[in-house]
């Protein structure tokens, strides 16, 4: 599903330039749950901004679903973010004058679906992430984790092939952690790729492999036995 | 355009967004309104000016003799120049497919005019029966002196609506009441109106008559003709001051009058006096198309303004659309439809506040040289329509390099 080979990525800051990606090599294939661990600044971020077509390597190769990303145009790129990749951010980028429902529902406008299937649609995915209530409500009047949880809702209503979750439960407690990392793993059981990014050693461990990040190059990959976090959800 | 899900998307937008909407909507309704304004008094002058012309019939020539200035064929100069009759009738049977309307004229001065006890103040002057069309008199009662009693030295008087008011309120209508010109009854036959009131306090009665009732002899005061109208105002223009020359010619060749010699015989025209306030008009007119293009200009740039802010602040959301995979083009058109539909609303409502505001209060306007100040309605309209597209133009660029910034560098945007 991915490969990329030797990737590299520089920040240019004035007249100095920092290294982030210093040669990456990996692939994930179809149906992966892939934990991405790192210390701060490690490079974790400028990593799945590549993947997800959101930020372009210097140099390197970028293969996602057979096709070469590389110079490709723009529509086709939207095209891409649309329907195979779904994007959580680090800082839920929601639209501020959106309520949760509409800023759930704005894949799937770009989709080209229908109003009313839009909002059905949505309103399906915020009450999986428990935000049935908060459906008609801004992002200012939602908390941290509301709001990561409706970026989550976002992601995934357009049901992406890969999904790629920068700090997926950074603004969660552990009980909604685990709500989440749940909904994560059914997704995943349904034969979708995920990448997610996280800090936590039990998220990472509720994944099928972790991969370690540091100064910008993979120090550690490995297949691990995947904890179901339905155990910890009644 | 007719894009639903699209309009429904720029509506929720417009909806929350409502004082960016606002203060566009503001300024370019502003913009529009000013120029609105604008060119309709500028029109209000033009038309005013107009007016103080409509007076007279605009094709009027008209002929004042005065003293001689200017020594010729041994004549000397402050000679006393006086008009006769048969000054008129050459001119008129010699030019008669020329002329359309013409009055001899003739001031009758020293006599004492009274109704009943009452001594009344105002002019008489002896008139051909033209002179209704020269001097663009309009009957509001009766009739202005006719053919029949021009031949037969009637003794009937038009008098205008000033006097009416003032001497003859206390009845119904003046028509039949005699008014006593040095004791001599003349019936009054007609009231007519003109444009002031001060142009109402006349009395005509038959030129005939006052030739021969009051000791006129032959003379006659001035001469007034109008010319057959023409379409085109320029060819209007060379006719009036063809004849007008051509008249002086003959009245100084008939009383050896040096061909230079203005102030001797003054013949003015309307129409050449029109001339130079039409093109003082125009300059008129010249100089609020100015101001207003200059508002247009404000206009322009405030809206460019706007959505350059409008853009710059929708930077991150435009990023986040574009992860969430809208194309840019897409991105593009939203912005752009919105500004469109701003503008366009907002300068139609604009449009409408300020014809409104000219409609009711244009008419009422009571100041000279402004009179009914309007506007063209392609004018307006054409403005707005510029107005929109200098939105959407200046909402084109940076919409469209907004849209094709690399969405990460778009979503850091705070
Ligand atoms: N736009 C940028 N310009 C310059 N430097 C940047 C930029 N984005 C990131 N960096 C730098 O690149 C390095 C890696 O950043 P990145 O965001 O990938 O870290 P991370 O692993 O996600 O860290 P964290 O766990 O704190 O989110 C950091 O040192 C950061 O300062
Ligand atoms: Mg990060």
């Amino acid at each position: 599903m991915i490969q990329i080979k030797d990737l590299h990525k520089s920040y240019r800051m004035g007249s100095n330039s920092l290294h982030v990606l210093k040669g990456i090599n990996f692939s994930v294939k179809e149906g992966e749950l892939v934990a991405i661990m790192g210390s701060s600044g490690s490079g974790k971020s400028t990593l799945l901004n590549i993947l997800g077509m959101l930020d372009v390597a210097d140099s390197g190769e970028y293969i996602l679903d057979g096709i070469p990303i590389k110079n490709l145009n723009e529509t086709k790129a939207a095209n891409y973010r649309n329907k195979f990749l779904g994007f959580i951010f680090q800082s839920f980028n929601l639209i501020n004058y959106k309520t949760a429902l509409e800023n759930v529902a704005l894949p799937l406008y770009y989709q080209g679906v229908g109003r009313k299937e839009r909002q059905a649609k949505a309103m399906k995915y915020l009450e999986q992430v428990g935000l049935r209530e908060w459906s008609h409500h801004v992002p200012s009047e939602l908390s941290g984790g509301q709001k990561q949880r409706v970026a989550i809702a976002r992601a995934m209503v357009a049901e992406p092939k890969v999904l790629l979750a920068d700090e997926l439960t950074g603004a969660l407690d552990s009980k909604t952690s685990y709500e989440v990392m749940d909904l994560i793993q059914k997704i995943n059981d349904q034969g979708n790729t995920i990448l997610v990014v996280t800090h936590e050693d039990d998220i990472a461990h509720m994944c099928k492999r972790i991969v370690h990040l540091r100064d910008g190059v993979i120090v550690e990959d490995k297949e691990i036995e995947q904890v179901r976090a339905s155990q910890y959800v009644q | 355009m007719f894009d639903l899900e699209r309009w429904q998307e720029i509506f929720d937008t417009i909806r929350k967004n409502k004082l960016r909407t606002f203060l566009t909507g503001v300024s370019v309704a502003s913009g529009i309104f000013i120029l609105v304004i604008l060119l309709g008094f500028g029109q209000g002058m033009r038309n005013g000016i107009a007016r103080e012309f409509e007076q007279d019939a605009s094709t009027s020539v008209w002929v004042w003799p005065g003293t001689t200035t200017k020594e010729y064929k041994g004549l000397n100069p402050g000679r006393r120049i006086q008009l006769r009759n048969e000054n008129f009738d050459t001119w008129t049977a010699l030019n008669g497919e020329r002329i359309e309307y013409n009055s001899a004229r003739n001031f009758v001065n020293g006599v004492s005019v009274t109704y009943g006890n009452e001594a009344l103040v105002y002019g008489v002057q002896g008139v051909h029966p033209d002179f209704q069309f020269i001097d663009n008199a309009k009957m509001s009662e009766g009739r202005f002196l006719n053919y029949s009693d021009h031949v037969n030295t009637a003794k009937v008087i038009v008098i205008g609506n000033k006097i009416k008011k003032d001497v003859f309120a206390h009845l119904d209508s003046p028509i039949g009441e005699y008014v006593d010109i040095s004791g001599i009854p003349f019936k009054i036959v007609g009231v007519f109106k003109e444009m002031r009131e001060r142009e109402e306090e006349q009395m005509y009665i038959p030129i005939t008559t006052v030739q021969r009732v009051f000791n006129g002899g032959d003379r006659i005061s001035n001469m007034a003709f109008t010319l057959p109208p023409v379409e085109d105002f320029d060819q209007a223009v060379t006719q009036a001051v063809a004849f007008k020359e051509e008249l002086r010619g003959y009245l100084s060749q008939a009383h050896t009058i040096h061909p230079e010699d203005e102030s001797a015989m003054q013949v003015w025209s309307a129409l050449e006096e029109a001339k130079r306030y039409y093109s003082l008009t125009g300059n008129i007119k010249l100089f609020f198309w100015f101001v207003g293009i200059c508002t247009i200009i404000a206009g322009v740039v405030g809206v460019s303004n706007i959505m350059l802010i409008v853009v710059r602040e929708r930077t991150r959301e435009i990023g986040i659309r574009k992860a969430l995979g809208a194309r840019p083009w897409s991105i593009v058109g939203m912005i752009l439809h919105e500004a469109v539909f701003i503008t366009a609303f907002s300068g139609f409502f604009g449009l409408i506040l300020s014809m409104a505001l000219l409609e009711v209060v244009g008419p009422n306007i009571e100041v000279d040289y402004v009179l009914n100040p309007s506007v063209d309605l392609r004018v307006a309209l054409t403005t707005v329509f510029v107005l929109i597209l200098a939105g959407t133009l200046a909402g084109f660029f940076p919409a469209w390099r907004a849209a094709n910034i690399q969405v990460i560098n778009a979503l850091r945007d705070e």
